[in-house]
């Protein structure tokens, strides 16, 4: 069974034929996606689903990864929440690192991005590989997958005397763009709904998860998976269950991180999360590895519901996977997670531990209420959420920007 | 009375839009009125249709972007109920779509002592959207043909032959009925039907579910 068969189960037939028709005048081209880590976080999962499917449909799609040195990695982290609105401080010889590390990944890759119709650069790591191709042949694109509403200004001036160059940028919603010399497309990214981490799983598969981890599943549990990282708030988490708990003294609280090679900050962060919990039997603070995706998946299914209590957050593709799975969220009153859980209907808005708290013990004592968000959440990913809609717009993007970026484009 | 003239066939085709950030933003009121008035067109029709095509749940009291940002994030009723009203299906011109909303607009800002300011990360922001248009290939060369087909339209295909169209065409009305009209009076009363359907307050989806109602009542005599 080819992957879009596949897809048409999930989505419908309708929605693949469409995408086909859309595909049918990008046929051949030759596009290149680039990033900095081929495992681990949103963008790789992403790629690991859209370059297969591109190709599918007959565009020549590849997939390229650019490497650096530990320094390199600092250097983006800091950029990373930068743009996120921290103030980092970037030093001379953090920037040297990443201009030499852009030098050198152009010069390996030059070939295949001279050859390119298209190339969509994703993030800041390998943003200034555009430095190197100055008069490109195909369409260079920019694909920020992080807040930068109120970006850190000193850096974003840095950044964006490298991104201008780009022909286009793409931001995953309004409240995160730019203003840059380009068009600044919007696309929300999307789940894979026939991955390992979003797949319907056996009800064995899970309870065997939750036995290897030693959670009781005839009591409530909640869960959060994301990375350790500050702007996720896991410290907030821990606080909302310690006051959830007074109510509901049987409730457990399952904190799911799995670490990036990106992301030299998340061994601080683990061991600031354990000092909180205290040894708590029921926080349940599990190190996962990047691959853990059916692990994932099987404690998204075990949980009563899911959190994702964000300060900050791209888009937080965590949020659709579990709405996927049936699940009401409480997130954060942040970016990407207003666009999935709209309040009252997918789940709840909150902004403080004790905003997540009162709608724990809400949830946990309106159960119908809770299966009915569920029920709601899960058609709201199907229809706005899934990897088909992501690749359309990505498809009617290339159609809009191989024809000049008019207005309106008609084909055929 | 069936004509001799060789009528043309229906050509099914779809559409797919990309949002484009024009990097305008408004906070108040009075920043919204001066967007409003300088955006591009594109926006403005934006704002009032593309709602149809976005992730979101129903806001019966407020279905275009300007009304619902009056009442969500500027919390003024009374503004958001005039902007709320205002029907895009009744101008012709976006031009005079514009001018409608700015009038409402000024009209609210000559009755307010204080401007109300949205916090910093519910600001409005202008989207104006490019619209990709590509033919499916189908086609139909008779009306009876439609009640089959238009259930398996995409919500694209409804999209184009219904909202888009009626800015396209010198009728303003929507691509079924002025294919129909060709056949002189023999559709009138399927004509009239379609002109009753308002497309502004579903979506696109239940407009599907309308359209293919309409056409299986019509030609079996069998529809809801």
């Amino acid at each position: 069974m080819t992957m879009l068969s596949a897809y048409a189960g999930v989505a419908g037939e309708d929605v693949i034929d469409h995408l086909k028709q859309l595909a049918a005048p990008l046929k051949g081209m030759k596009v290149v996606h680039v990033n900095s880590t081929r495992q681990g976080g949103g963008v790789a999962e992403i790629l690991n689903w859209l370059i297969p499917l591109k190709r599918e449909l007959g565009l020549d799609a590849r997939w390229e990864v650019i490497t650096g040195q530990h320094a390199f990695y600092q250097c983006t982290k800091h950029f990373h929440n930068a743009l996120q609105g921290n103030p980092a401080l970037v030093t001379e010889a953090l920037l040297k690192e990443y201009v030499d590390t852009n030098r050198r990944c152009a010069e390996e890759l030059g070939p295949v991005l001279r050859d390119a119709d298209m190339v969509f650069i994703h993030d800041p790591q390998p943003a200034a590989l555009i430095r190197h191709f100055p008069e490109p042949r195909g369409k260079w694109v920019w694909r920020c997958h992080i807040d930068a509403s109120h970006p850190y200004r000193p850096v974003w001036k840095y950044l964006r005397n490298i991104v201008g160059d780009y022909h286009a940028s793409i931001f995953s919603l309004a409240d995160f763009a730019q203003t840059l010399p380009h068009p600044v497309y919007l696309i929300p990214p999307s789940i894979d709904p026939l991955s390992e981490k979003n797949m319907d799983l056996p009800a064995e598969e899970i309870r065997d998860v939750c036995a290897r981890f030693g959670i009781d599943t005839a009591r409530p549990m909640m869960l959060q998976v994301s990375r350790f990282d500050r702007f996720k708030d896991p410290l907030g988490v821990i606080e909302a269950y310690r006051q959830a708990t007074a109510f509901i003294p049987t409730l457990q609280l399952v904190l799911a991180g799995g670490g990036a090679s990106d992301d030299p900050e998340g061994e601080a962060v683990l061991a600031e999360v354990r000092a909180a919990a205290n040894e708590d039997p029921d926080i349940h603070i599990l190190l996962l590895p990047s691959d853990a995706h059916r692990t994932i998946n099987a404690l998204q299914r075990a949980a009563d519901f899911v959190l994702q209590k964000s300060l900050k957050e791209g888009f937080g593709l965590t949020v659709a996977e579990a709405m996927w799975k049936g699940k009401p969220v409480i997130g954060g009153d942040t970016g990407g997670i207003r666009l999935q859980v709209i309040n009252h209907h997918t789940g709840f808005l909150v902004n403080s531990p004790e905003g997540a708290a009162l709608r724990i013990r809400y949830l946990l004592h309106h159960r119908e209420k809770l299966l009915e968000m569920g029920i709601k959440a899960r058609e709201f990913v199907r229809q706005h959420f899934l990897t088909t809609r992501h690749l359309r717009e990505y498809l009617t993007l290339m159609v809009a920007l191989a024809h000049g970026g008019e207005d309106r484009v008609v084909l055929g | 009375m069936a004509t001799n003239t060789k009528t043309e066939p229906f050509a099914i085709k779809d559409c797919a839009l990309s949002a484009i950030a024009t990097g305008r933003r408004a906070q108040n009121l009075r920043e919204l009125r001066d967007g409003v008035l300088t955006v591009h067109p594109g926006s403005i029709y934006y704002h009032f249709w593309g709602g149809l095509l976005r992730p979101g749940f129903d806001d019966p009291e407020y279905n275009n972007d300007f009304a619902s940002w009056a009442r969500h994030r500027l919390h003024d009723t009374k503004l958001a109920e005039r902007l709320g009203v205002i029907d895009p299906a009744e101008f012709g011109e976006i031009e005079a779509l514009r001018q409608e909303v700015i009038d409402v607009i000024e009209e609210r800002l000559d009755e307010t002592e204080f401007l109300s300011w949205a916090p910093r990360d519910h600001q409005f922001h202008f989207i104006r959207a490019q619209t990709v248009v590509f033919d499916t290939r189908r086609r139909l060369e008779n009306p009876s043909e439609l009640a089959a087909a238009v259930p398996g339209l995409s919500v694209g295909s409804i999209y184009y032959h219904v909202i888009d169209a009626r800015r396209r065409g010198p009728q303003g009305v929507d691509d079924f009925r002025a294919w129909l009209s060709q056949f002189g009076e023999r559709y009138a009363d399927l004509n009239a039907r379609l002109a009753e359907l308002d497309p502004y307050f579903v979506t696109l989806t239940e407009l599907r579910g309308r359209l293919s109602s309409i056409f299986s009542d019509y030609f079996t005599g069998d529809g809801q």
